[in-house]
C-alpha cells in the first residue's frame, strides 16, 4: 500500500519536523521549491535523504547565484534532489549574506557534492564548512576574486587585440 | 570519370641518364613537406573534427601524416584544435618548447585562433600570445577539408623553407618576441 | 650488510612509491585532464584529479546573451552529441515561457536526438577499442559518424556544432534528401553495428582486457551522483526519457539497457544496446511521424518566415526583436532535464524577465560523474585506469563548461 508522494505531503511532514526553518514554499513549473535557513539546510537534505517514504536519494546538483539586490541575503545555494523511487523532485534554496557566506556541507550526504561544492566555492567563495578540500577547481588557483559574482566583467580586462567598442560593450 | 593525371612538377635542376641535381634545400623541403609527423593538441571541438580528418573519409595520411607522434621530440606539426584557457597555457607552451626544430604549429578553429566566441576571461584569446603560429585555419569549427587546407599550406611552407632559416637572424628575433631561448 | 636489511618490509615498500603524471596531454585526444597517480609498480595506489583545463565560463556568457543565442554556447558542452544539448535547452526556454511544440516537431526532435546519441556512444565505443589496441572498430564506425554528419547537414547545415533548432521548434522541415539519408542509415548502420560488435563483444582478448576494471557499486553510483550509461551499467535503471518524458518519449516503445557490476565491459555494452534502442526509436519516429507544422505559434522567439520579413511590417519588427535580442521574457526559475549522451544534462534557470538569464546553471553529468574516477581506479593497473577513463566516455567541454 504505496502513499503517494506529492509536493503537499512532502510539505505537510517537513512543516512537522522542520517548522521554524522553511521559510517559503513555492511550486514554479510544478518543482517544490523550499527556501531555508543556512545553518539547517544539511539537516532538511538528510531528512529528505533519510526519511523511508520520501527517500531523495539523489543529489541531482548544487549551484550558486548572486542577486546584488537582495542586501544582506546576496548569495544563494541552491540545490536539487530528486526521490528515483517516487519520481519526485526537490529544490532547496538557501541565501547567505555576502559578507559571510557560510553553509554546512552536504559531502557526508552525498558524494557528489564535492566537487560542485568546490565549483560552486570557485565561483562565487561560498565556504561550505567541513568540505574535505575547499579549493579551487575550474579557474587557476592564484585567481583571487570570484568571477561569477556580478560585480565582475565577462571579459579579460588586459586583453589587447579587441577593442571594446566594436563588440558593444 | 577524368582519367586525366596531374604529375607534380619537379624542382628546376640538371637532369641526365640516371641523376637529377637541384638545389639541397629544395631535396629536403621536398622530403620534409611530404612526410610531416603531427603531435594533435586536441582540446575540444576542433578536436573531434580533427579525429575525423584523421579518419578514413577526409584521410590526413594520404598527406604524409601517418603517424600521429604524441611525442614533442619526434613530432613535426603541433596541430592546436580547440579552446587553450589560460590554465593550459603553460602546458602548451611547454609541448612547444620541447619539440625539436624545425617545427611548425598550426592553429585549428577560432578558439585557438582568437579566442573564438570565448571572449571571458579564463580563456587565451589565441595561442600566438604564447607561441608563433605559421597557418591560422579558421571555423568553429572548421570542416576537414578546411583543415587539409591548412595543412597543405603547411605543407607549402616546408617546401620552401630555406634551410638555414632557423638559424637566421629574422627566426631569433621572432623567438625573442616570445621569450624562447 | 647493506642499508636495506635493518629496514621492515612495510617500510621498504612505503618508499617504493612513484608518482605519475597522467595529463593533460594525453594521446587518444579523450581531451584535457590531470591525474597525478600514486603507484606502486603497475598498482595504483591513489590518484589526485586536476580538472579545468579548457574552462570556458559558459555559465558567466550565458548571462550576458540574450536566449537564442546560448544554444551556440550550449553545442559546444558535449560537442559529440550537441543537438541533444541544444534541443535541452530549447526545451528549457520552451517551458519557461510556457508554449506546446507541435507533435511533429516533437517527433523531429527524437529523431535528431537520437541520431546524436547513437554518433556519441560510436566515439565512445570505438576509443575504447583503440585504447585496447583495436583500432579497425574506430575506423570503420568512423565512417558512419560522417553518414549521421550529412543528416544533420541536410537539417541544419551544420556537421558537429549543429545549433540546431529554434525556440519553439525546428527552423525548417526535413526535406526530401533529409528522409532519404534517415532511411539510408537506419537501413545500413545495423549491418555495420553488427560488424563492430562481432568484432569486440564476445572478443576473448578484449573482454579480458576490461571486464570487472573499473567497477562501482549501484549505491556508489547514485552516491556520486552518476546518470546515464555509467549508472545503468551499474545496475540502477534510471533514464530521464523515461522517468520524465519530454518531446513525446512516452509515444515510443524502448528498452533500457541495464548492466550489473558497473565495470567497463557493462559500460560498453550498454552503449552498444543503447545504440540498437536508439535506431528502434528512429524507426517508430519515422514511421509514425505526424503531419502538422514543425514549429509552434511563439512569434516573440521565432524568426517569421524570410517572405513576410520582407513584406509585412510585422513580420519585419518581429525578425529584428529576435534577432536583437530584445525579447521579454517571463520571469522564475525553471529547471529542465534531458537525457543526454552521458546522462542526465540539466539546465536550470532563473530570469528576471531581462534579455539574458539572471543564471543559468549547467547540471553536466560528465563534471559530476568524473569525481568517482579514483575511486574505480585504486587497486587496479594503469592500462585499466587507462580504459576506465574512455569507457566513461568524459567530454572535455562538458566537464569544464
Amino acid at each position: 500500500m504505496a502513499q503517494e508522494i506529492t509536493n503537499e505531503y512532502i510539505v505537510e511532514k517537513l512543516k512537522t519536523h522542520f517548522e521554524n526553518d522553511v521559510v517559503t514554499i513555492a511550486e514554479p513549473y510544478g518543482l517544490l521549491t523550499l527556501v531555508v535557513h543556512a545553518p539547517k539546510a544539511h539537516e532538511i537534505i538528510a531528512w529528505l535523504k533519510n526519511d523511508t517514504q520520501i527517500q531523495a536519494a539523489f543529489l541531482t546538483d548544487v549551484c550558486g547565484a548572486h542577486f546584488p539586490e537582495l542586501v544582506g541575503q546576496e548569495l544563494g545555494v541552491i540545490y536539487h534532489l530528486h526521490s528515483f523511487v517516487n519520481n519526485v523532485r526537490i529544490r532547496i534554496k538557501a541565501f547567505l549574506p555576502i559578507t559571510n557566506p557560510t553553509i554546512p556541507t552536504i559531502t557526508d550526504l552525498f558524494a557528489a557534492a564535492n566537487w560542485q561544492e568546490r565549483e560552486t566555492f570557485d565561483f562565487y567563495g561560498i565556504i561550505f564548512e567541513g568540505h574535505p578540500n575547499l579549493t579551487r577547481i575550474m579557474n587557476v588557483d592564484e585567481m583571487d576574486y570570484f568571477p561569477l559574482r556580478k560585480e565582475y566583467p565577462l571579459e579579460d580586462g588586459t586583453r589587447t587585440d579587441k577593442e571594446d567598442k566594436y563588440f558593444g560593450r | 570519370m577524368s582519367t586525366e593525371l596531374t604529375i607534380a612538377k619537379a624542382p628546376a635542376g640538371l637532369e641526365g641518364p640516371g641523376f637529377f641535381a637541384t638545389n639541397i634545400d629544395k631535396v629536403i623541403g621536398l622530403a620534409r613537406a611530404n612526410s610531416i609527423w603531427p603531435l594533435p593538441f586536441a582540446t575540444s571541438c576542433c578536436g573531434i573534427e580533427f579525429m575525423a580528418t584523421m579518419g578514413s573519409n577526409y584521410d590526413l595520411a594520404r598527406f604524409g601524416s601517418e603517424r600521429m607522434s604524441f611525442s614533442p621530440r619526434q613530432a613535426d606539426l603541433l596541430i592546436v584544435a580547440g579552446t587553450i584557457a589560460k590554465k593550459m597555457g603553460p602546458v602548451l607552451r611547454q609541448v612547444y618548447l620541447q619539440m625539436a626544430e624545425p617545427r611548425w604549429v598550426i592553429s585549428v578553429g577560432a578558439c585557438a585562433s582568437t579566442g573564438g566566441i570565448f571572449d571571458t576571461y579564463s580563456v587565451l584569446q589565441g595561442i600566438d600570445r604564447i607561441i608563433p603560429v605559421d597557418v591560422y585555419v579558421p571555423g568553429c569549427p572548421p570542416r576537414p577539408e578546411q583543415i587539409l587546407e591548412g595543412i597543405m599550406k603547411i605543407q607549402e611552407l616546408v617546401k620552401n623553407e630555406p634551410i638555414r632559416r632557423r638559424n637566421g637572424e629574422e627566426y631569433k628575433a621572432l623567438m625573442q618576441q616570445y621569450g624562447i631561448q | 650488510m647493506n642499508e636495506f636489511d635493518d629496514k621492515s618490509v612495510e617500510q621498504l615498500e612505503e618508499n617504493e612509491y612513484t608518482t605519475l603524471n597522467l595529463g593533460p596531454t594525453h594521446p587518444a585526444t579523450h581531451g584535457i585532464f590531470q591525474n597525478i597517480l600514486t603507484m606502486d609498480g603497475e598498482i595504483i595506489v591513489d590518484a589526485v584529479q586536476t580538472v579545468g583545463y579548457i574552462h570556458r565560463a559558459f555559465e558567466k556568457i550565458a548571462e550576458h546573451r540574450p536566449y537564442n543565442q546560448i544554444t551556440t554556447l550550449t553545442d559546444r558542452l558535449n560537442y559529440c552529441s550537441s543537438p541533444i544539448n541544444n534541443m535541452g535547452w530549447h526545451m528549457t526556454v520552451e517551458k519557461l515561457i510556457g508554449v506546446d511544440i507541435p507533435k511533429r516537431a516533437q517527433y523531429m526532435r527524437v529523431i535528431i536526438m537520437e541520431l546524436a546519441r547513437i554518433a556519441d556512444h560510436v566515439v565512445c565505443n570505438a576509443v575504447v577499442g583503440v585504447d585496447a589496441g583495436a583500432l579497425t572498430g574506430f575506423t570503420y564506425m568512423f565512417q558512419w559518424r560522417e553518414k549521421v554528419y550529412d543528416i544533420f547537414e541536410q537539417i541544419c547545415g551544420a556537421r558537429l556544432t549543429t545549433n540546431i533548432g529554434r525556440i519553439g521548434g525546428l527552423e525548417r522541415d526535413f526535406n526530401d534528401e533529409a528522409y532519404k539519408k534517415i532511411k539510408e542509415f537506419l537501413h545500413d548502420f545495423p549491418i555495420a553495428l553488427t560488424e563492430f560488435s562481432n568484432l569486440l563483444e564476445r572478443n576473448r582478448i578484449f573482454v579480458d582486457r576490461i571486464a570487472k576494471t573499473g567497477p562501482i557499486t549501484a549505491n556508489r553510483a547514485m552516491e556520486y551522483g552518476f546518470t546515464g550509461p555509467n549508472l545503468r551499467a551499474a545496475g540502477v535503471d534510471y533514464d530521464v526519457r523515461v522517468m520524465n518524458p519530454y518531446s513525446s518519449y512516452q509515444d515510443f516503445e524502448f528498452d533500457i539497457p541495464v548492466g550489473t557490476n558497473g565495470d567497463t565491459y557493462d559500460r560498453f555494452m550498454v552503449r552498444q544496446n543503447e545504440m540498437w534502442q536508439s535506431l528502434r526509436i528512429i524507426k517508430q519516429a519515422l514511421d509514425n511521424m505526424p503531419q502538422g507544422k514543425w514549429y509552434a505559434d511563439v512569434p516573440d522567439f521565432y524568426l517569421p518566415p524570410k517572405e513576410d520579413v520582407y513584406t509585412k511590417m510585422e513580420a519585419l519588427i518581429y525578425h529584428f526583436k529576435v534577432v536583437m535580442g530584445e525579447t521579454d521574457v517571463p520571469k522564475g526559475e525553471v529547471y529542465h532535464s534531458v537525457e543526454g549522451g552521458n546522462g542526465e544534462v540539466g539546465f536550470y534557470l532563473i530570469s528576471d524577465g531581462g534579455r539574458a538569464p539572471l543564471r543559468l546553471h549547467f547540471r553536466r553529468p560528465s563534471f559530476i560523474y568524473y569525481q568517482a574516477y579514483p575511486e574505480m581506479i585504486k587497486g587496479g593497473m594503469l592500462s585499466d585506469a587507462i580504459l576506465t577513463m574512455s569507457s566513461m566516455n568524459v567530454i572535455a567541454g562538458e566537464l569544464d563548461a
